[in-house]
């Protein structure tokens, strides 16, 4: 990774990228910005390999007949597409990636806590996939990524175990992240770095490590008992024996609702710091858009039971889940107010990171708010299991995670890197990504509450119009991933050299030079100032570049 | 590694011996240690949980057939298995105080016990396992459902759990049984200090909780209805 | 006029109506905050793009009245909402008493459904329009759900156990029939039709269709085969307890409790007799688990429903 260019000085200063180029300086580095490249590069791998196989159910859904895969090859296209991006891209992505490259950076210390546990992670992280990889390539998995028993414990034929393997296996990448993130943000911020002064990245992450720490070590023990069940039939979810099929939904449940904020939650810290820097604006209501964090992380666990309304739960017990999930969604609501209010007066510049940022909160409202739908308890029975679900389950974690993913690595890439993407396509990619989702996904609402029923291979005709122009969506979203994967390889060569802090952002990481060096400061840093200080006359204003 | 090869390091005070080249001084070290080992103790508390749960909605489904199956484990070997354990952390409680005041051939003594009381109880259990093995108790195709008579499918969920659980004790206990050899030849080559034996202290908190899980599987497997 | 929009449902039952009012009432919430908030990003991007830092006013923090506001508001409106969905979901939970019976066995791939009077039908479903109707569903292998959008209800069915939903259907016609919880390979083939028929075209069905005997009259023959009959009659020579009036009655247990004596119960007790032994009784009963399909369990239980006790022993219900 040469920085040597034209425009560049004949030698870069020495960075933690071009400190060492063998590949043992990579594949042992306890560097965690080193680590973070390398989940960049692992996340992006399983980022195409779970698009590629949504590329073909959305072709098969062209046409209302099953025509061109067959139903079983279908049933193992969704259920891999759903494991490999849940598991293997929207779980460890943002954390793994954003926030190992930036936690340390932005409470201004020189690593994570446990350097080594953290390569320990990756290496966890990359075992799991290789088991859910082999049994991709040796003929699929088929339960859908929910692993419903008894269909899963007993029924099933295709490569449960493996899978089930792998799942476990990651999900203990998941938990040292966590415990990792959260021994660094409590022990290891700089002199002044108080807990009301730390980025909302910050905060997110450390919402985000509370349910990695609490409800991985669920899924995981879930996940083991489905093993023992299917290699031993120790009975108990297989109710031929005396099991009961709904305490696995329970349990699955119990970790995979929190999961979903495991995904949201670092997309809402990315957001956070974006909307900041391109408005120059401290985010309005810093502390209730911390706490909101914080408040979801714990509700989120009590919301489980949604999931179940027509599993045949008691209906009281339905009702507590009902309220339950009505009111996590308040501190969703806060953090979008809030956003919205932090554009009030800002000087703001529509740069590609703010683009995708702005997408997202629009998005992410109409994900949020869908998300009452499922709430209300009499029209959940309608809509759940339908393509209402999908679609809203697809706002929040496409439209918002994924575009969050892409708010931060444009924002962040200068300094990961020290090079600049080609602005004006960047925006036209952004552009397109929008368009493309909403076309993929807005009319799978309409689909939902008609009936069309989710995991159809296929389907009454009277729902293929709608199919058709989703398809078409999604051939537009697919290109607008492509676009950013093309000119960011591009620039990591032939990008303009980046300046130290090329949008003017404040916080720590922006200190420092880009690529910064491995030990990340010069000298441990003082913080003086709350976050988000823009309107302090730091800023140089003919650095200053708006537009 | 690396990070520790590169000329980027920062002008500071010269590290402390045992001091990690990320850390400003020893005691954020050791509280980064104790944090971090805590906050895996709630891990494990929530992965034994899952299994506590399931156990406790079988048990409230099928509390005959829970009986019944618990009455066939051998609640002498339970016990005695039970004060092992407990002696286990008392040793390793001892190992630390040595530590502590600085004394080196009863610190590694301590050690040595507490591991012998941990192969011991791991002896014990297996012997219970071969039992059940003999027994046909295993949970599978080879699972003896007359045993128990008409309890007999819900029975093996009973050994199902007790299996489950049991063996993942056992696991912790044999990556105890690890990390304190670790320890032990650390102790030996002299590592730990008065002011500084955090590794010694961490393996400890962990030897307690796996000590404390045992000290709720024995009662709720051995136990059932033998109350009275 | 909904009937006619192309991209919108049917709405045959009882419920429909209702589900769609409170989703109406969400789309027009969402539609408002959506708007909202997508017009405040664009005239806030737009008005104060390329602003000038120094031209900008004093730095502002945020607002605890406007905080509030945007907490409180939401919160009451989910409640409004909470309310609603929660009294339909009671209303679709309850069925009527004068509903009939349906019974239904899911199994891979295929809707097996029995009414009383004997008819059997596979993935289709005939029904009288404005009529209760209230199924009793099992499955043989994994769960299904049972699935009509036109009348805007849903059931998982799972194995070894029963579950129940009910509807009204308000409007003849022809309306979906979906599985809604994948159950494997052919899960988008485990589909078919309810048909809502007039009341005399529902009759001329019934007697159209190719009946095999009512329901009581399978469970009776089978109790008889079974030889149910020699444990269980009437005292004082039974070895079993009397099943006569046995349905919907409170019954004792040996070991103290009481339970309700509903399909569960029934379905239970055949299988796992030991599991709830009647107070008074000593738990002889051999076990029927592998010996009789859920389908003649059903009829067996459709049989046990209809032993009431005559009218000159009502006093020895107790």
């Amino acid at each position: 990774m040469s920085t040597a260019t034209t425009t560049a000085p004949a030698r870069a200063p020495e960075n933690y990228l071009n400190t060492d180029y063998s590949w043992k300086s990579w594949l042992l580095t306890i560097d965690h910005k080193r680590i973070a490249i390398l989940y960049l590069i692992s996340i992006s791998f399983f980022f195409f390999v779970g698009g590629f196989f949504a590329v073909l159910m959305r072709l098969e859904l062209l046409t209302p007949a099953g025509d061109l895969v067959q139903a079983e090859t279908y049933n193992k296209l969704f259920t891999m597409h759903g494991l490999i991006l849940v598991f293997f891209f929207l779980i460890p992505g943002i954390p793994g990636v954003l926030g190992n490259f930036l936690v340390p950076m932005m409470i201004g210390a020189r690593d994570l806590a446990f350097p080594k546990l953290n390569l320990l992670s990756w290496y966890i992280f990359i075992t799991g996939g290789l088991f859910t990889m082999y049994a991709v390539a040796a003929g699929g998995v088929d339960t859908g990524w929910t692993f419903y028993t008894p269909y899963s414990s007993t029924y099933a034929n295709t490569h449960v175990l493996a899978v089930g393997i792998g799942v476990f296996i990651t999900g203990f990448s998941s938990i040292l992240t966590g415990l990792n993130f959260i021994v660094t943000i409590h022990t290891m911020r700089a002199p002044g770095m108080t807990w009301f002064r730390l980025p909302l990245f910050i905060w997110a992450h450390y919402a985000t490590s509370i349910i990695m720490l609490l409800g991985t070590p669920v899924i995981a023990i879930t996940v083991l008992l489905l093993a023992l069940e299917r290699l031993f039939h120790i009975g108990i979810f297989d109710p031929a024996i005396g099991g009961d099929p709904i305490l696995f939904q329970h349990l699955f449940w119990f970790y995979s609702h929190p999961a979903v904020y495991i995904m949201i939650l670092p997309a809402m810290g990315v957001i956070s710091e974006v909307i900041a820097c391109f408005a120059k604006k401290r985010v309005f209501g810093y502390s209730f858009v911390a706490y909101s964090s914080i408040a979801i992380a714990i509700l989120g666990f009590f919301v489980w039971g949604h999931h179940m309304f027509v599993s045949g739960q008691s209906p009281y017990a339905a009702l507590v889940f009902s309220i339950l999930s009505f009111l996590v969604a308040i501190p969703s609501a806060i953090k979008v107010f809030n956003w919205t209010a932090t554009l009030y007066q800002g000087a703001i510049a529509l740069k590609t990171p703010m683009l995708y940022a702005l997408g997202f909160i629009g998005v992410f409202t109409i994900g949020g708010l869908t998300g009452l739908f499922l709430a209300c308890l009499g029209l959940d029975v309608h809509v759940h299991d339908t393509y209402f679900v999908v679609a809203h389950f697809h706002y929040v974690m496409v439209g918002g995670t994924v575009m969050a993913y892409l708010a931060g690595i444009h924002f962040w890439w200068p300094k990961m890197f020290g090079r600049m993407y080609p602005e004006f396509l960047a925006r036209f990619a952004a552009i397109v990504v929008f368009c493309g989702f909403n076309l993929t996904f807005f009319p799978q609402f309409i689909l939902g509450y008609m009936g069309m029923p989710r995991r159809y291979h296929a389907y009454a005709e009277e729902f293929q119009v709608l199919n058709v122009l989703s398809t078409a969506g999604a051939s537009i979203l697919g290109l607008g991933y492509l676009i950013p994967m093309c000119y960011l390889v591009w620039s990591l060569k032939y990008g303009e050299v980046a300046r130290k802090n090329p949008f003017t952002a404040r916080g720590l990481e922006w200190t420092t030079s880009s690529p910064p060096p491995t030990m990340n400061f010069e000298e441990t840093p003082v913080v003086t100032e709350e976050a988000y200080a823009y309107h302090t006359a730091y800023l140089n204003e003919e650095d200053y570049v708006v537009r | 590694m690396s990070a520790s090869s590169t000329p980027a390091r920062r002008a500071q005070p010269l590290h402390a011996a045992g001091l990690a080249h990320h850390f400003e001084d020893l005691p954020q070290q050791h509280e980064a240690a104790r944090l971090g080992m805590w906050a895996f103790l709630i891990t494990e508390v929530m992965f034994f949980g899952g299994l506590f749960t399931g156990y406790a909605v079988y048990r409230n489904l099928y509390p005959a057939a829970f009986r019944l199956a618990s009455h066939h484990l051998d609640v002498a070997l339970g016990t005695t298995n039970t004060a092992v354990l407990i002696g286990s952390s008392l040793t390793m409680a001892l190992a630390i105080r040595e530590a502590q005041i600085g004394r080196w051939k009863p610190q590694i003594g301590y050690l040595i016990a507490t591991m012998l009381l941990g192969a011991t109880f791991l002896g014990i259990k297996s012997i219970e396992y071969h039992h059940k093995w003999v027994d046909h108790l295993m949970p599978g195709p080879s699972f003896d459902v007359s045993v128990f008579g008409a309890e007999g499918p819900h029975a093996r969920i009973f050994y199902s759990f007790y299996f489950v659980m049991t063996g993942l004790h056992a696991f912790h206990m044999v990556v105890g049984l690890g990390l304190m050899a670790w320890i032990t030849r650390r102790a030996a080559r002299g590592d730990f200090t008065p002011g500084h034996h955090t590794a010694l202290e961490m393996t400890g908190l962990y030897w307690h909780f796996v000590d404390l899980v045992w000290i709720f599987l024995f009662p709720l497997l051995y136990l059932i209805g033998r109350h009275g | 006029m909904w009937q006619d929009f192309p991209l919108f449902p049917d709405s045959a039952s009882s419920v429909s109506g209702r589900v769609d009012a409170v989703f109406f009432f969400l789309i027009g919430l969402s539609i408002f905050f959506g708007v909202l908030i997508c017009a405040l990003i664009v005239v806030f991007a737009f008005k104060y793009r390329g602003t000038p830092l120094r031209k900008r006013g004093t730095p502002i923090e945020g607002s605890l009245p406007l905080e509030l506001a945007w907490t409180i508001i939401p919160l009451g409106l989910t409640m409004i909402i909470f309310v609603w969905g929660a009294r339909i979901f009671f209303a679709e939970s309850i069925p009527p008493a004068d509903a009939t019976d349906v019974y239904v066995v899911a199994k891979q791939w295929m809707w097996k459904l029995q009414h009383p009077t004997g008819q059997r039908e596979i993935n289709n479903l005939h029904i009288p329009v404005g009529q209760a109707v209230r199924l009793t569903m099992t499955s043989e292998d994994v769960i299904h759900s049972f699935y009509v959008p036109a009348f805007r209800v849903k059931q998982d069915v799972l194995p070894n156990r029963y579950s129940r939903m009910w509807f009204r259907a308000t409007k003849t016609g022809v309306y979906h029939l979906f599985c809604a919880e994948y159950c494997g390979t052919k899960h988008s083939e485990m589909i078919g039709h309810v048909y809502v028929m007039e009341p005399q075209d529902y009759e001329r069905w019934l007697s159209g269709a190719a009946a095999d005997e009512p329901l009581e009259v399978a469970g009776r023959k089978l109790f008889e085969s079974q030889r149910c009959d020699t444990c269980h009659k009437e005292p004082p020579d039974a070895r079993g307890p009397s099943l006569v009036g046995l349905f919907g009655r409170q019954v004792a247990l040996e070991g103290g409790g009481e339970t309700v004596a509903n399909e569960e119960y029934i379905r239970e007790s055949i299988l796992r007799p030991f599991a709830k032994v009647t107070k008074g009784f000593q738990p002889l009963m051999p076990t029927y688990e592998g010996q009789l399909g859920e389908e003649q369990i059903l009829q067996l239980v459709a049989y046990i429903k209809t032993l009431k006790a005559p009218a000159a022993g009502a006093e020895d219900r107790r």
